[in-house]
């Protein structure tokens, strides 16, 4: 574990190293992301959740590193750091609670996956194949960020991995299920974006007015179920 | 109850608050006045607690109209306001008689000036908050800019004063806290992904705002900088005022609508005195960034707050 400073009013814990020195070589990004460092990631997070520490404003958890946004009138990086490392020598008790599993209707290809068949050509695999290897895999929910409800999910088996689009889209419509590198994930909201879009779902990600707004936590497990254009636009009405 | 009606909406007029924190975890950023520091100062003008909530204008100005007696003021940058084709002064609080017309123009200073009303304006809280937050569509007025027609309502106004009072902000004060084209940074976590030499090229340059720039973020034109460690970072946590540097070597600076996490390493971080100087900045400005040491970026956060909490601020 590492502290980093990240502005008068933030500070990074890291659970895994990240390349410190410019030049260094770095290992795989794949390699990086582990659950372990998701583990204690999730750990601190529920511990400072349950046992909120003073002056502390906003937390951004993410990968392998969680952010604390904090008031520099009530506390400063030494100090938080002080109390945080009590936080981490608690936290190894911590259970986590078992993993939710969390269902997500897509349907593929079409106008509502424009990228499919690009997707799948590359990797020599038709559109059927495709859909079989990402609804194949129970994702993570690593963390959720970007915008509201937008979770990051993983891994996409190897046969599907590929890069974001070389040129964004200027906008993506709500419920977009897209993959970026072994990343897959649902656009909450309608926004520009890079992913590569599979399908879609009608199923809300993000709804203030729901006494959970976010469809999916961290730590989730997510699978995604194919259906057909009819019982999205079903369910799209419900 | 009164109402504010609005004739015309300016460019970008949004219901802002201080934001809202506390929601990272579920990727929902504070949001909140680009000029937190404007906001804050309207509202002691008109008798509000700091935080209630006012209206931000961007680049050009709204129209609106009472149809009752209001308390006012105008802060941030001068969009040229008049009552009733008088010229309306900013700092000041300004009594609005009914049926009243104020009209706002085109910007003669930086890009955003904030309207507050005695009893603040009142919407739904999304979060706790007011604030528009205009990506996601949530919070303000139904999550969006004003349009012509809309009708705002007037919160109760809870305090002291019922009658009019004549207050003002202090000269000196306006001049400390005038917006910086300076913009003093700490380095980012990622500052030691950048060589010295690329760090002297970006601390000497001049960049140049551009016309992408908005709430989520200040798009900087210049000298491209390039990261010599290379290649992909994890997605981590990222700061109010960090500043990114692109694929293409740019720098974006995060702003108040900012995601909540980012991928790109991250060279310096806005200090929070100079973050309410970000929104003032508008597209072809130029700005240069001066690394500052981070007990000096304390002492200066500290010193703003004490001024905005301070007796001699406002004038009577």
């Amino acid at each position: 574990m590492r502290f980093q400073v990240a502005s008068d009013q933030s500070l990074l814990v890291y659970f895994e190293e990240q390349r410190k020195k410019s030049g260094a070589k770095a290992p795989p990004l794949r390699n990086q992301i582990t659950i372990e460092a998701h583990e204690q990631v999730r750990r601190l997070l529920r511990l400072v959740e349950l046992e909120p520490i003073a002056g502390v404003r906003n937390l951004h958890p993410a990968y392998c590193s969680l952010l604390f946004k904090f008031d520099a009138m009530k506390l400063r990086h030494q100090e938080l750091e002080e109390i945080l490392l009590g936080y981490v020598r608690r936290m190894e008790k911590e259970v986590l609670p078992e993993p939710r599993i969390v269902e997500i209707p897509v349907c593929y290809g079409g106008e509502y996956g424009p990228d499919l068949k690009d997707v799948a050509e590359l990797h020599g695999l038709t559109t059927e194949q495709a859909i079989e290897v990402h609804v194949s895999t129970t994702y993570l929910v690593y963390f959720l960020g970007f915008v509201p409800g937008f979770a990051y999910l993983g891994e996409v088996a190897e046969e599907l991995v590929t890069p974001r689009l070389a040129t964004p889209r200027r906008s993506v419509p709500v419920g977009s299920v897209g993959i970026a590198g072994s990343q897959t994930g649902v656009y909450p909201v309608a926004t520009p974006g890079g992913w590569r879009l599979l399908g879609r779902t009608p199923v809300k990600m993000f709804e203030p007015e729901r006494s959970k707004m976010s469809l999916l936590s961290i730590g989730d497990r997510v699978r995604f179920v194919a259906i057909s254009r009819e019982q999205f636009a079903k369910l799209g009405n419900a | 109850m009164s109402l504010i009606e609005v004739r015309a909406p300016g460019l970008l007029t949004t219901v802002q608050d201080l934001g809202r924190e506390g929601f990272g975890p579920v990727g929902v950023s504070a949001s909140g006045a680009a000029d937190p520091v404007a906001l804050r100062i309207g509202n002691r003008l008109v008798g509000n607690p700091e935080g209630a909530a006012g209206l931000e204008m961007t680049l050009l100005g709204a129209t609106f109209v009472f149809p009752e007696r209001a308390v006012v003021a105008l802060t941030g940058s001068e969009f040229g306001a008049t009552l009733d084709d008088e010229p309306v002064e900013i700092w000041k609080s300004v009594e609005i008689r009914q049926r009243q017309t104020l009209r706002l123009g085109a910007t003669r200073t930086g890009a955003r000036c904030y309207l507050c009303v005695r009893g603040g304006i009142d919407v739904k809280l999304f979060l706790g908050s007011a604030s528009t937050h205009l990506l996601s569509g949530l919070g303000g007025f139904q999550g969006r800019a004003l349009r012509a027609g809309d009708v705002l309502k007037i919160g109760t106004a809870s305090g002291s004063f019922r009658t009019f009072r004549k207050r003002s902000v202090s000269a000196r004060a306006v001049a400390q806290l005038a917006p910086r084209k300076v913009l003093r940074v700490t380095p980012g976590p990622q500052s030691d992904w950048f060589s010295q030499e690329v760090q002297d090229l970006f601390y000497g340059g001049t960049y140049r705002v551009t016309e992408e720039s908005n709430r989520m973020g200040l798009r900087l034109q210049g000298t491209a900088i390039e990261s010599t460690a290379g290649g992909e970072m994890i997605s981590e946590g990222v700061s109010l005022g960090a500043v990114q540097i692109t694929a293409g070597g740019l720098p974006i600076i995060l702003f108040v609508e900012q995601q909540t996490t980012g991928g790109y390493p991250k060279m310096a971080n806005v200090i929070s005195a100079d973050l309410s100087s970000l929104g003032q900045l508008r597209p072809r400005d130029e700005v240069r960034l001066e690394l500052v040491e981070m007990e000096t970026a304390r002492a200066l956060f500290l010193e703003q707050e004490k001024l905005l909490a301070s007796q001699e601020l406002i004038l009577e």
